[in-house]
């Protein structure tokens, strides 16, 4: 009893993090994660409860108290090892995951105090095994003589192929662009997931054996009917929902306005930050407005920022309270600099004779009855319009189903908004043999769901292809 | 990696002809349809549209003129060596019917573009009737190619030091008043090019289509970089296109967007040539 008394005296630590003023010029890592010590420290907290809540809050179910007690007593690699029974992402989770939505929002210690820092030492423990050089590959079983076509290297494409590969098939990637990782590598940004980290993930599945083509875009090049007669068993469509949404307001399409996937993949997947180095151009605003208040808003917001403006809003229709965004991510992107703009939404942009956008006119909102998303539904305030001076936009308002591969397969269910209808167990779609999760099937949701997702699906195309003989 | 199979140098050395190995492509692309093209680990991506396609020997065309940093590098390589990222066949085939008479437009390299899209025309039964134009003798390309898959074949330049003296919208404007059965009209070239061919077209209510060459990412639909007005709506060229009714398509928004990077362009290009000089 005195024991667990003074476990609950130690504060929850902070990661030591780059200062707002110097990281809000850089693109290098925001938090530079736990000391060993830290770590130690931090993993003491955990009370190892003999019911533990917070494996429910995971969507991978990783077995949260055995691996922090592994770091608790120094064990380390062991606590990587730990993860990465249930996670073949971790390094990836233990930045992007909302902990405080999931994990951490079940750890008893946060109804008092609070909660185990489960993210940042599942961070610590990935990084830990990747920095000493010791990843080691586990016992494969005998080959079962299966091949499945992964579609997309996303979070649920890679999480299903970690775990296929795992139970013995043969499985091969599709993905469209040059790179692997999704929205890991084009849309998350070097300062919140280095690429190196997604990288050496990858690279991981890869000694497993798993096999990635890149510049496949498939429904073009392949279809899925080609890939199954080409031999493979099952096909798994984790393609994501990229289809960027626009507003539809005058002057849309002047020059400096970015749809956030347009500007998020300039700089991530082409380094566009580092331009001339590399080739791909990146229009730098210095009054920038950002339209949304999800993560992608934020990371938007933080990139243009450190492609050197000097004013970055984040436009929300909404208040601060229903901000999409983690508010970590809020947090990170006020202390840099970052103005929020709330109860405000464009109406109209403004351009000069070259087709530049110089200005955005607003209008003021105030919040009305619930919707069916059961947020209250901005209202606008006639006669509140207002106009901003800005020379680049980027709109972050969402995303949509990218219809490339969904429409070049014939019979496959789709919802109205053009999600393939899929069994959210299983991931079995109205095909046989194909399943599908993350994005495409729920619309843009987290990165943790779509490994859910991928997870979820592996077990069942696994049963699947066994049950085929 | 994507090998190169043969180069060729056009239009006194300002237009570059690749053969590339990409047999699945070669195998997959139908007339109109581009490709997306990263040279190396550095590199941005562009799109070209195949001037054709060889699929039993598993190849692809593409042609492009030098106009700055990418397609300078690419012009750098030689037989042998290889593309890092070829992506495709990507954007809607073109719809090719048998009509009548149609009158394909071809300027610069968009002559490229058109080639095979006249060549289908021409194969589905067509009565075709090419004109292609350049600033000047030395520019014109692939005279021949065109020659070969065209009932009538016209030429203007510019300068009037090949065929007729002129714009290949004065050759276009004679013909459609000379002829009143007209069906189908396919404009490929720079855009100022395809804006007068549509103005040309237009009081004549002959259907014009054009092949819009939009800034492009990723084209797959993912980013909107390419989208232009069409009819009043915003369209994705990589997706939706690249052809469209050009009668519907604002050309000033069109040219307005291409020149957002020019600055940049201009920069990109500065610093490879001093690097090359080096």
């Amino acid at each position: 009893m005195a024991e667990k008394e003074k476990k609950e005296k130690i504060p929850r630590q902070p990661m030591p993090e780059q200062d707002p003023k110097v990281r809000s010029k850089n693109f290098d890592e925001v938090p530079f994660g736990y000391t060993p010590e830290l770590a130690q420290r931090e993993a003491s907290r955990c009370l190892q409860c003999k019911k533990p809540k917070c494996i429910e809050g995971c969507p991978v179910g990783v077995k949260i108290p055995e691996f922090v007690n592994l770091i608790t007593e120094g064990d380390f690699i062991g606590a990587a090892k730990k993860l990465k029974e249930d996670n073949s992402l971790p390094a990836v989770c233990g930045r992007v995951c909302p902990q405080e939505a999931q994990c951490e929002s079940f750890c008893i210690l946060g109804k008092k105090d609070e909660p185990v820092a489960v993210g940042r030492l599942e961070r610590f423990a990935a990084d830990y095994e990747r920095a000493k050089g010791t990843v080691e590959l586990p016992q494969l079983p005998p080959p079962t003589g299966k091949k499945v076509a992964v579609v997309g290297s996303g979070p649920a494409g890679l999480t299903l192929a970690g775990d296929l590969i795992k139970y013995g098939h043969q499985v091969t990637i599709f993905e469209a662009l040059h790179k692997p990782g999704g929205v890991l590598v084009y849309g998350i940004p070097e300062f919140r997931l280095p690429k190196a980290i997604v990288d050496a993930e990858v690279d991981y599945l890869k000694r497993l054996g798993g096999e990635i083509k890149y510049d496949y875009v498939i429904g073009k090049v392949l279809t899925v009917d080609e890939l199954f007669e080409m031999g493979y068993h099952a096909v798994f469509l984790g393609v994501g929902a990229g289809l960027p949404v626009f507003m539809n307001i005058p002057g849309e399409n002047l020059c400096g306005i970015y749809s956030a996937n347009e500007y998020l993949t300039r700089s991530n997947l082409m380094k566009a930050y580092l331009f001339p180095q590399y080739d791909t151009p990146i229009a730098r605003g210095k009054n920038v407005a950002v339209i949304g208040g999800g993560n992608v808003a934020m990371d938007s917001a933080r990139t243009a920022l450190r492609l050197g403006a000097d004013n970055v809003h984040i436009v929300y229709r909404r208040s601060k309270t229903e901000l999409p965004a983690r508010a970590e991510e809020a947090h990170h992107a006020e202390q840099e600099g970052v103005q929020f703009k709330f109860l405000t939404a464009p109406t109209r942009y403004i351009g000069n004779a070259d087709g530049w956008v110089t200005g955005m006119e607003c209008i003021e909102m105030e919040l009305g009855e619930p919707d069916a998303s059961g947020r209250r539904r901005p209202v606008p305030k006639e006669g509140s319009n207002f106009t901003l001076d800005v020379d680049l936009v980027v709109i972050a308002i969402g995303t949509g189903a990218n219809p490339i591969i969904t429409s070049t397969v014939p019979n496959l269910e789709l919802n109205k908004w053009g999600y393939i209808v899929a069994d959210p167990e299983t991931g079995k779609t109205s095909r046989e043999g194909v399943y599908a999760g993350g994005d495409i099937v729920t619309g843009s949701a987290t990165v943790i769901l779509a490994m859910g997702a991928g997870r979820n699906s592996s077990k069942a195309i696994h049963e699947y292809l066994m049950s085929k003989g | 990696m994507f090998k190169i199979v043969e180069k060729r140098e056009m239009a006194g050395n300002t237009v570059c002809h690749f053969k590339i190995e990409a047999p699945l492509i070669a195998k997959k692309a139908r007339p109109g349809q581009f490709v997306m093209l990263r040279a190396n680990e550095t590199g941005e991506r562009i799109p070209l549209t195949m001037a054709g396609t060889d699929p039993a020997k598993g190849t692809i065309d593409i042609i492009f003129q030098v106009v700055g940093k990418t397609t300078a590098l690419l012009r750098t390589l030689q037989k042998g060596d290889a593309i890092l990222d070829i992506i495709g066949p990507l954007g809607k085939p073109t719809h090719v019917e048998k009509l009548g008479t149609v009158i394909c437009v071809g300027g610069g390299t968009g002559i490229a573009v058109l080639y095979p899209i006249t060549r289908a025309l021409k194969e589905i039964g067509n009565h075709v009737i090419s004109i292609v134009g350049a600033r000047t003798k030395d520019l014109l390309i692939m005279e021949d190619e065109m020659k070969n898959v065209s009932d009538e074949f016209f030429i203007t330049t510019d300068d009037g030091s090949y065929g007729r003296h002129g714009f290949v919208t004065d050759a276009l404007k004679d013909l459609l008043d000379a002829k009143k059965d007209v069906k189908l009209v396919v404009g490929i070239g720079p855009v100022p090019m395809m804006k007068f061919v549509c103005k040309t077209t237009k009081p004549y209510g002959v259907k014009t289509m054009v092949s819009l060459n939009t800034i492009m990412v990723d084209a797959t639909g993912m980013c909107g970089a390419c989208r232009a007005t069409v009819g009043g709506k915003t369209q994705f060229c990589c997706v939706d296109g690249p052809e469209f009714d050009g009668h519907e398509v604002d050309f000033d928004e069109l040219m307005k967007r291409q020149a957002a990077y020019l600055k940049e362009e201009r920069q990109s290009y500065d610093h490879f040539q001093k690097e090359q000089g080096r």
